[in-house]
């Protein structure tokens, strides 16, 4: 018998509000996060609206040392994980930590404090040759993101398999996709996983400026992004974390945990064609959630919503609109589908494990989050996107996607773990 | 889960070798690849020296238009992939391309790059930001690359372990293909030696300050004094047994069979670190005695506390001298998480020629109860290895390669 993983504990750290009750509070009322940005002065460059978090890491009892020590990114992990795991309630029953492990995902690691960092070495550019006596000891810490998985591991006690997937904008979902492996063959019983990123500085938004990615909506911050809407100009940075206790179906019921949801299927394929740009048939994207739906034993025709990756990018929209159809047929038309990065931009890694929670959440809820800003609709974008605002809908099963650099799509499909049928 | 995954290619990029004769010639005799520092002037850093790379020209190995937009990682794994498919003998079409898939380690990713592009950033402005930094310098880059250029449009992975996701990375693309994948080009790259790069190692506050490039890494010795960088890695081809015996592949260097990963308790805690369990758990994966394991290759951090820990968990497995235990990264530094790999690839070539690659340069502690290799290169029969790596903040991995008759 197949070991089954399902998910009872969440924590999200997002803009808009910490904790996972004031991030579902926001997507169902459909309000945005996105702003001016305001952790540094962002005056020069082309974009400058970005989704931040509001967040004071002492507020959440994180040290002196704690903070000096972790970049934004692992803060925010560290703070997410705490979520999750008290509401997991495995800090009641005890946890073996020879069988709990840690699988974190981030797409960029560190860019805020090697930012920082390099600036105070190289005195502020001047240097070529670097002078390493002004760097902090944590330096070596932000270049290897296996540091983030670290603090997560100290932070909830795990001591069996523990590491980084940085597989950039699908992190969010893969590393949770490995942690359900881990626990299916049998190398853990319980893993805390998800994903975290802080990608708004100033090395970020001058790269994306340089490809012309992001929003130029400077002017209208709080409707900058626009996911399928013909009025799109890019995608918006943001911020944030999720992370969740995964723990194996028959445990989960033994000690009476609440259970989300089940992880019932996952895949993940390449375009192997080029590092930013897409194939506009998204054949892989559209081979990923095959795959993963054929994993999880269900029909297209079993999905209640799907929770879009829905970048802002013509490109993207125009691709992944293209996948659902292949994928899913003439179901493609009547599964309502929502792009939450029109509310809390796109934090590139992490953001998969957001899109994550806010599936769980609408499970929960039988509330499917809205497409904000969509008021314009794209004629080539011909599928339900729920416009503007949230609907009730009986939701038992999502579908949600990630594409990223590098070619790279993952989908995921959850459940409710009593509604799976074979 | 009965089908055997197969190593039946291998390209490595390292300081002692480009390719796999020259990387072999050079490591069975323990030959010295650690020099000063070359790529950049070093002489005001503490630490002088590093395993580089000598007569990598990235456009004999890259399509021209790459070069621009790839860090030196980058360029280095596409160099070693080039090898390990030519290796393999599978050509684009040869295989069902979602059957094909990636997964490689990184530790900082496109240190280079970034650091020329922070300098444009901060020197002269946002607008001389290339457009390439948004894909070269994070950690995918290698994975996203090897992906295009050999036509995998399985999965693509990437873990970051520090120095122990080189195993991680393996492990992975052996689940690919238990899950259904024909074949996973898996492995881990670093290549830290620029000036931006230097200051992250020196910051980790565990580099060597030896001037003497035999004297400065010394594992095991009672001289230990910290670790040389190095830079490179390697690239494996894995295919699923039945794949690979149906396409008629040419060389079975031998088998991925056992794997363990685990975490150490929280500092300070007093408790036993985790690398003992990890081996535990790879020989249990493998189905295999301690007795059947014929040598170790350490990851041999080179400062006391790490090494000690590393011989204790050795000698609680094996025994007090119950096992040969060799370390050949003496003659490369750390490579990262290009490490591990280069050191599987060790391993099956061991079991290739019947030798044991020496830990050059090292006097074994009388601290530590360990039968190692060194000076010379041993003679031995090799049927299964253990690989080992660990990583900063309490990273414990361990793989079992085996040989294939």
């Amino acid at each position: 018998m197949a070991r089954r993983v399902v998910i009872t504990g969440v924590g999200v750290l997002a803009p808009g509000g910490t904790g996972t009750g004031a991030f579902w509070r926001m997507l169902s009322e459909g309000r945005t996060a996105t702003r001016e940005i305001t952790l540094f002065d962002a005056s020069g460059f082309r974009s400058r609206v970005a989704a931040e978090a509001d967040f004071d890491p002492r507020a959440h009892g994180l040290t002196p040392r704690e903070i000096c020590r972790m970049d934004r990114a692992a803060q925010f992990a560290v703070v997410a994980a705490r979520e999750a795991f008290a509401d997991s309630g495995l800090a009641l029953t005890g946890l073996d930590p020879h069988r709990t492990g840690v699988s974190l995902g981030t797409g960029v690691g560190a860019p805020g404090a090697l930012d920082r960092e390099y600036r105070a070495v190289s005195h502020d550019g001047r240097l070529d040759l670097v002078d390493h006596t002004y760097a902090s000891p944590g330096l070596y810490d932000h270049f290897v993101p296996s540091s983030f998985a670290a603090e997560v591991a100290w932070a909830v006690g795990a001591e069996g398999p523990v590491t980084t997937v940085s597989t950039g904008c699908t992190s969010g979902i893969d590393s949770v996709a490995h942690a359900a492996d881990l626990i299916r063959e049998g190398s853990a019983d319980v893993m805390v996983t998800g994903a975290t990123d802080a990608p708004i500085s100033p090395i970020t938004l001058a790269c994306f400026d340089a490809i012309k990615a992001t929003t130029t909506y400077n002017d209208q911050p709080g409707t900058a992004s626009r996911p399928f809407d013909a009025s799109r100009k890019g995608f918006v940075l943001g911020e944030g974390a999720a992370v969740f206790v995964l723990e194996e179906l028959t445990a989960a019921r033994r000690r009476g945990a609440h259970v989300y949801a089940e992880i019932a299927g996952h895949a993940a394929r390449s375009s192997a064609f080029h590092m930013t740009g897409l194939r506009p048939d998204g054949r892989e994207l559209a081979e990923a959630v095959t795959v993963a739906l054929d994993a999880a034993r269900l029909h297209p025709a079993d999905i209640d919503y799907v929770s879009a990756h829905g970048s802002g990018t013509r490109q993207n929209d125009l691709h992944e609109t293209a996948a659902y159809k292949l994928a899913l047929g003439e179901h493609a038309h009547r599964i309502p589908m929502s792009s939450i990065k029109s509310m809390i931009g796109h934090s590139l890694g992490s953001v998969g494990s957001m899109e994550i929670a806010a599936s769980v959440l609408a499970m929960k809820h039988h509330v499917v989050p809205p497409t904000a800003n969509l008021r314009t609709p794209d004629p080539e974008c011909d599928l339900d996107y729920v416009p503007l605002h949230a609907r009730e809908h009986r939701t038992d099963a999502v579908l949600t996607v990630g594409s990223g650099f590098g070619g790279f799509h993952s989908a995921m499909v959850l459940t409710r773990p009593d509604r799976r049928t074979a | 889960m009965s089908a055997r995954t197969l190593v039946t290619g291998i390209g490595v990029a390292a300081p002692s070798g480009l390719g796999v004769e020259d990387f072999w010639a050079a490591t069975r005799v323990g030959k010295n690849a650690i020099g000063p520092v070359t790529r950049f002037d070093a002489s005001s850093y503490p630490s002088r020296l590093a395993g580089e790379i000598h007569g990598f020209d990235a456009r004999e190995h890259l399509p021209g238009r790459l070069v621009p937009q790839t860090d030196r990682v980058t360029q280095l794994a596409l160099a070693a992939a080039d090898h390990a498919f030519a290796d393999a003998g599978v050509a684009p079409g040869d295989i069902d391309p979602y059957g094909m898939g990636v997964v490689t380690a990184a530790g900082s990713g496109g240190v280079e790059f970034g650091g020329n592009e922070l300098r444009k950033l901060w020197g002269r402005g946002a607008k001389h930001v290339s457009a390439y930094q948004s894909f070269a310098w994070f950690h995918a880059a290698n994975s996203g690359q090897i992906s295009i250029r050999h036509g995998l449009s399985g999965p693509s992975g990437v873990v970051v372990s520090d120095h122990a996701g080189g195993l991680d990375a393996l492990a992975q693309a052996r689940r690919q293909i238990r899950a259904g994948g024909r074949l996973t080009a898996t492995g881990g790259f670093d290549a830290p030696v620029s000036p931006w790069g230097w200051a992250a190692q020196l910051a980790g506050g565990m580099m060597s300050a030896g001037a003497e490039p035999e004297r400065a890494y010394l594992p095991f010795d009672e001289d230990a004094a910290g670790y040389v960088a190095g830079e490179g890695g390697a690239l494996l081809v894995l295919e699923d047994e039945d794949s690979a015996r149906s396409r008629g592949a040419r060389t079975v260097y031998g088998e991925l069979a056992g794997y363990g990963a685990t975490f150490d308790p929280r500092p300070g805690s007093g408790r036993e670190p985790g690398l003992r369990r990890a081996i535990d758990t790879a020989l249990t994966d493998a189905g295999c005695h301690p007795a059947e394991v014929d040598v170790v290759f350490a990851d041999a951090a080179g400062t006391k506390r790490l090494d000690r820990e590393e011989a204790e968990a050795i000698t609680s497995v094996f025994g007090p001298r119950g096992v040969p235990v060799t370390a050949p990264k003496t003659t490369t530094g750390r490579l990262g998480a290009g490490a591990a790999p280069v050191d599987v690839v060790s391993a099956v070539l061991s079991m290739r020629e019947g030798l044991i690659p020496p830990t050059t340069n090292v006097e074994l502690s009388p601290a530590y109860d360990l039968d190692l290799v060194a000076v010379r290169p041993r003679t031995a029969s090799v049927r299964t290895a253990v690989v080992l790596a660990r990583g900063r903040g309490g990273f414990n991995s361990a793989v079992i390669v085996r040989a294939v008759d």
